[in-house]
């Protein structure tokens, strides 16, 4: 796409690497700081995004195939529903927390973060898989 | 607010799509800065991401698709009655606006329904420091899946639409490449 931006190529090869890093804070840290989930996504999303901007599409996909976002895409959904459905299957209500461990408190916060990660993993893919849909069209230039 | 409203009336006048996009990407980024100033920092952190972020890149990528130059359609009478829709919808929306109580009014009803419980309780029923996040992920978890849903839904319609549509060009030009192939051979 871009192959004589030499500045832009350097920078964003540096760049890159702190914005996933600083996804995963924001998504692992959402319980004390503003973030969470979505925003986590979303920046990750963003940071593959940019990556295939600069090195183009094709690039992209072979980092991150259309198959494994679709896969994660669906895996992020289950993850959410699924820690429902251990509230209910050890007898609690569905999405209750409480008692996913013996302390309510750490149910809570297992379920926060579990649930947290399957929204991350969600937003993630479905924003790489949006642009992906959107930038292949034109043949992956 | 002032600068989201000259923002705002360039967007409507600028006929060059690509600077419509970039303009709105501005826009969003004024609208994430006024939410750091009305202290919500999650919702701030969530417009500057996806509104200036993802959605400018995502308009870019429709206008490579489709082309950058709005055409320019309807008569007088279209635009007129278009703008007496706004217009009235808009001083609608500014009356309804004077019911509001006003900014950090301790007297709000957004104050007295569940806020308070939330504030006071979820230290101890949830234990996280974060209490936008405690409403979000555990007091209201049904919403936020539902939420979770509606991403993946759009993810899964984009795929439907254009996903296929892509794959169809690409076996219909594999087709071509094999009987091209093929009168080669024979």
């Amino acid at each position: 796409m871009m192959h004589r931006k030499v500045v832009l190529r350097v920078v964003s090869k540096f760049l890159i690497p702190p914005i996933l890093l600083f996804a995963l804070y924001v998504q692992f840290h959402g319980d004390f700081g503003p973030g969470g989930g979505f925003q986590a996504g979303v920046i990750f999303g963003s940071g593959f995004i940019l990556y295939a901007i600069l090195f183009g599409v094709d690039m992209a996909k072979r980092v991150l195939p259309p198959w494994s976002t679709r896969l994660l895409l669906v895996v992020g959904v289950l993850t959410y529903g699924l820690t429902g459905v251990a509230g209910l299957l050890l007898g609690g209500n569905y999405l209750d927390y409480n008692v996913l461990a013996h302390d309510p408190l750490h149910g809570q916060h297992y379920g926060i973060l579990i649930v947290e990660l399957g929204v991350g993993i969600t937003v993630a893919a479905a924003m790489i898989t949006i642009f992906n849909v959107f930038a292949g069209q034109t043949g992956g230039d | 607010m002032l600068m989201m409203g000259a923002v705002g009336l360039a967007i409507a006048r600028i006929r060059d799509l690509f600077a419509v996009s970039m303009l709105s990407g501005i826009f969003s980024l004024i609208g994430a800065a006024a939410y750091v100033v009305l202290d919500a920092v999650d919702v701030a952190f969530t417009e500057a991401a996806v509104g200036a972020g993802i959605s400018t890149v995502l308009m870019l990528g429709t206008l490579a698709l489709t082309t950058r130059k709005e055409k320019m359609g309807g008569g007088k009478s279209k635009s007129t009655a278009a703008f007496l829709v706004v217009a009235v919808t808009g001083a609608v929306l500014v009356y309804g606006t004077f019911d509001m109580p006003r900014y950090g009014d301790k007297i709000a009803a957004i104050h007295h329904h569940v806020v308070p419980r939330y504030i006071e309780k979820s230290g101890e029923e949830v234990g996280m420091p974060n209490i936008v996040t405690s409403v979000l992920a555990s007091y209201r978890g049904y919403d936020t899946l539902g939420e979770v849903f509606v991403i993946f839904t759009a993810a899964t319609g984009v795929l439907a639409i254009l996903g296929r549509a892509r794959r169809r060009r690409e076996d219909e030009e594999a087709d071509e490449g094999r009987s091209g192939t093929k009168e080669i051979a024979s």
